[in-house]
């Protein structure tokens, strides 16, 4: 059977069709949602993807992550469902507290777009499981609101229990606390990133690589890693 | 009719870039005597009845919407004619 992972479309996402494209891309189904609705059709996962829902007011991911379909994606969440939020998908993670902390604007006020080296941190969640600890991959980032921040507390405790599942590689962007990219819940089926994964799955459309221009697929694992999941479930 | 003002401003203990990039302003401009400067929110909120019962709602609206405990604290609520 074929795995159907479910692309949440919020007012002011850009990123739903390319995500619907990384999840088809992977050998999955990718099934259409819609913020507005109670109904998460059956879906085996859920990518909340990357934009700018509501244009960043209030905060970013403020008001989507008060959407109608967040009560089901919280208690999908809570019952192991595997959940990828995307930029302004993490954004709408942290404000509807699956993930811990918050995320602010960058450091030096600027937007960033390049292609961002990462180190995966955390091999064993849903999403990184066909990655390797230590492993350096390269995707696409581009936001204004990407700087990591919580408390001293949060930020001893997801160390101390390895919840950071990116961090940023050669270069921290935008000034995120231990150079965090991306973060975990304790279950391994919530995972948060700023860069974009489902911008790196297809040879010809990717970050370029020592090998050829614009053919890095690096992103490609994380929807793979989550299809495993799911067989193995 | 009655307005409620919240105003909600970053944490002290994190960094505020847009705070901190109007500090650098000040500076550059010649401006002294400005240890630092943050930014914050102010929403004005109209209400039918400024009662006990409504400040309750603002509370609860101020502390789980219009701020996120993680990066802010509400640091007033206050009825304005």
């Amino acid at each position: 059977m074929i795995a159907r992972i479910g692309v949440i479309t919020f007012p002011g996402s850009l990123d739903d069709r390319d995500a619907q494209r990384a999840v088809r891309l992977a050998g999955a189904e990718p099934v259409a949602l819609w913020h507005g609705s109670h109904d998460l059709e059956g879906v085996d996962a859920l990518v909340l993807p990357g934009g700018f829902s509501y244009g960043d007011y209030l905060r970013a991911g403020a008001i989507a992550a008060l959407s109608p379909i967040m009560s089901e994606v919280k208690d999908a969440a809570a019952k192991g469902m595997p959940v990828l939020g995307i930029c302004n998908g993490f954004q709408m993670l942290v404000e509807a507290h699956l993930l811990p902390g918050g995320l602010i604007r960058n450091a030096h006020q600027q937007f960033i777009r390049r292609d961002q080296k990462l180190r995966v941190e955390n091999a064993s969640t849903a999403w990184t499981s066909q990655f390797e600890v230590g492993q350096e991959i390269t995707i696409p980032l581009k936001n204004g609101d990407g700087g990591y921040i919580c408390s001293a507390e949060t930020l001893q405790r997801i160390e101390g229990e390895g919840l950071v599942a990116f961090r940023y590689a050669g270069v921290n962007p935008n000034g995120s606390l231990d150079d965090i990219a991306g973060l975990t819940n304790e279950r391994g089926n919530v995972v948060g990133l700023m860069p974009h994964p489902e911008h790196a799955v297809e040879p010809g459309f990717g970050p370029n690589t020592a090998a050829a221009m614009r053919s890095g697929v690096d992103g490609l694992a994380f929807f793979t890693s989550a299809i495993a999941s799911l067989v193995a479930a | 009719m009655p307005t409620i003002v919240v105003d909600v401003m970053p944490k002290a203990e994190l960094l505020d870039p847009q705070g901190k990039a109007v500090s650098g302003a000040l500076d550059r401009l010649g401006y002294e005597g400005f240890g630092g400067v943050r930014i914050g929110k102010r929403f004005e909120l109209t209400v039918e009845s400024a009662d006990e019962a409504t400040l309750a709602t603002v509370r609860t609206i101020a502390d789980e919407i219009l701020s996120n405990s993680v990066i802010e604290d509400v640091v007033g609520i206050e009825v304005v004619e």
